[in-house]
């Protein structure tokens, strides 16, 4: 589905993205981890053709990412980004709505089906309730709801979502994860940066570990959420459990270790 | 008791019924627009110094326009009504219209309420065109009974507008807040240029700041005629990409992934509402606070989408101004003429500062 070849991204002089190569089968959910500025934003920017390549190259679905109008990659790929920065009071339905452009011919009005798609991805996380409601004046966490809404709305193949659940409640993360598990089963791929390493490796079954620009560990979730591997990304003592329910791996950090390691 | 399912049907029923309902009110609204639009130009016509009876004004109106044979009418009312009054009051309704359009877009592309058409440069370059004409000598100059101060002032918001692209420019892409920079750092040049020229030209500073400060003094049909292309061709530009402008709202990396175009819709959006601004201060001067309060007020009342919003502005941009020149021409006593910006500034400055208040959260200051 995506394949990256010697991948590189620069802003100015500094290299975020230092040669990468990867691929990522259709149908896989991904976690990309890795600790604060290895580069897990970049890269998905630079999936969804935001950010110029310096080098390399990435194709989707067997087909260069500069062959593709913006359009039509918004037909395939769509991003839930960070957080929102939006000063104007649009209501949650037309901002679910603009998911939809990519789909819409000319001038485009809202079809019926349009309206339809958004109302149903609204229903499906939990937030058809906030539709007449002005963006500006709900939750960040059910503004990002309304966002992931406008992707799922997009009905693209891919999904790269950038820490789309960092402002949600408990319940709704793990409704938003069982919800992007339960696209996933249907053939949707996504890649999920995340710094959430529990939640990854609950709902991941492939992990990707980005580091200084470059990809340090790759491999299924069982293989790589690790002490070994864990303790040296995160430069942190990292111990493993196993969940009660599932038996999925889970990390717990060792607090005290500033004062311990003597760096004072 | 209502299970899950049937709850959210019930819902999206709703949702689907208010959407229908709101669709209807705003059919309704600008219907309403429309008929207050012609009323007020016909009552316009009516007041003015010249005292001109309702029924002379509606035959001179009537022969004008050719609906009635000519000759019903004496000369004078006739000159006074269809000539003079009409074409200031339709001009003065074009330019509001115009201007309000160009501020929504502007504060869209730009996404900051607080800007208008001014802020971009496009308005002192074509006021240092004007200015430059005026200066020169060249404001007696006449071609076709036009003048060639509307050519310079709109050869002037051209290149400015052209300077302030390129300098907003950084590597190759357009942002935002180099945008708004290089603005400034325009605008306040060209300020610079016709405070110079103000001070050099001791004569033409009256000439000037009438210009400066925008007014419809002396301006006739020739005005509407030049000032029309532009302003139908900006309109079009705008009106066309009302939908991606939406989208731009939520930021150039957001709206890549939605699969807008960006460079080349924020282009157009541009192109377009600088002509808006252009055809407007070409004819008029510089008319402040339309371009800001309009589009503000209108989000109040129809929401964020620059769809309705563009309509909605162009209706109460052109009723504002054309009740403020009305106010403009006959405020002061003894037929002395105020300066239409100075009607707007001094109306839109206290009614934005209430429209400030009156707002929830602080999301003016992004």
């Amino acid at each position: 589905m995506i394949r990256a070849e010697g991948l590189i991204a620069r802003y100015g002089d500094r290299v975020v993205l230092d040669g990468l190569d990867f691929r990522i089968a259709k149908g896989e959910l991904v976690g990309l981890l890795g600790p604060n500025g290895s580069g897990k934003t970049t890269l998905l920017n630079c999936l969804s053709k935001v950010v110029p390549l310096h080098g390399g190259r990435v194709a989707v679905s067997g087909r260069d990412l500069s062959e593709y109008s913006s359009a039509e990659l918004a037909r395939v790929e769509a991003s839930v980004p960070q957080q929102l920065d939006i000063s104007f009071p649009f209501t949650c339905i037309e901002v679910v709505l603009m998911g939809r452009y990519p789909h819409q011919q000319g001038f485009g009005t809202d079809s019926e089906e349009d309206l339809d798609t958004a109302m149903e991805s609204m229903r499906l996380t939990d937030s058809l309730d906030l539709a007449k409601r002005p963006i500006t004046e709900i939750s960040g966490g059910e503004a990002q709801r309304v966002i992931i809404a406008r992707a799922l709305a997009q009905r693209a193949q891919v999904m790269l979502l950038d820490e789309a659940t960092a402002n949600l409640d408990v319940a709704h993360k793990t409704e938003m994860f069982d919800l992007f598990l339960e696209k996933n089963r249907q053939g949707t791929t996504f890649v999920c940066a995340m710094h959430d390493l529990n939640l990854a490796a609950l709902y991941c079954q492939r992990l990707v570990f980005l580091k200084h620009g470059r990809i340090a560990v790759d491999g299924s979730t069982v293989d790589t959420f690790t002490e070994e591997t864990l303790s040296s990304i995160y430069e942190t003592e990292v111990r493993i459990i196993q969940h009660p329910d599932t038996g999925a791996p889970q990390a717990m950090f060792v607090p005290g270790q500033r004062a311990s390691s003597g760096q004072m | 008791m209502l299970s899950k399912a049937d709850q959210v049907s019930k819902t999206a029923g709703e949702i689907q019924f208010q959407l229908a309902a709101s669709k209807r009110i705003f059919v309704l609204g600008l219907l309403f627009l429309t008929v207050v639009s012609i009323l007020s130009v016909l009552a316009a016509t009516g007041i003015g110094r010249l005292q001109i009876p309702w029924k002379t004004v509606v035959s001179a109106l009537g022969e004008g326009l050719g609906l009635v044979h000519f000759g019903t009418v004496e000369r004078t009312p006739l000159v006074v009504v269809f000539d003079i009054r009409l074409s200031r009051v339709v001009l003065s309704f074009l330019v509001g219209s115009a201007l309000g359009v160009a501020g929504a877009v502007f504060q869209g592309i730009l996404r900051n309420p607080l800007a208008d058409p001014f802020t971009i440069g496009v308005a002192s370059g074509a006021a240092f065109g004007a200015v430059l004409a005026i200066a020169l000598g060249l404001g007696s100059g006449s071609y076709f009974g036009l003048g060639i101060i509307p050519f310079l002032a709109l050869l002037g918001a051209l290149i400015a507008l052209a300077s302030v692209v390129m300098l907003g420019r950084v590597q190759g892409r357009l942002r935002r807040d180099t945008l708004v920079l290089a603005g400034i750092v325009v605008a306040t040049f060209l300020s610079a240029l016709i405070a110079l020229i103000k001070a050099l030209d001791e004569e033409a500073v009256s000439a000037i700041v009438f210009w400066v400060m925008g007014s419809f003094q002396g301006r006739g049909w020739i005005h509407v005629w030049f000032s029309l292309p532009y302003l139908l061709l900006g309109l079009y530009l705008v009106m066309s990409r009302a939908r991606e402008l939406d989208i731009l709202t939520l930021g150039e990396v957001q709206a890549r992934q939605l699969g807008v175009e960006v460079e080349r819709v924020r282009r157009t959006l541009l192109v377009g509402a600088s002509l808006l601004t252009a055809a407007a201060v070409s004819v008029s001067g510089v008319i402040g606070f339309v371009g800001l309060v309009v589009p503000h007020l209108v989000r109040m009342l129809v929401g964020a989408a620059h769809g309705r919003l563009m309509v909605m502005s162009a209706f109460l941009g052109g009723l504002g101004l054309l009740w403020s020149d009305v106010v403009a021409r006959i405020l002061l006593p003894g037929g002395e003429e105020l300066p239409v910006g100075v009607v707007t500034a001094l109306v839109g400055g206290p009614f934005f500062c209430l429209l400030l208040k009156r707002r929830r959260g602080g999301v003016i200051l992004d």
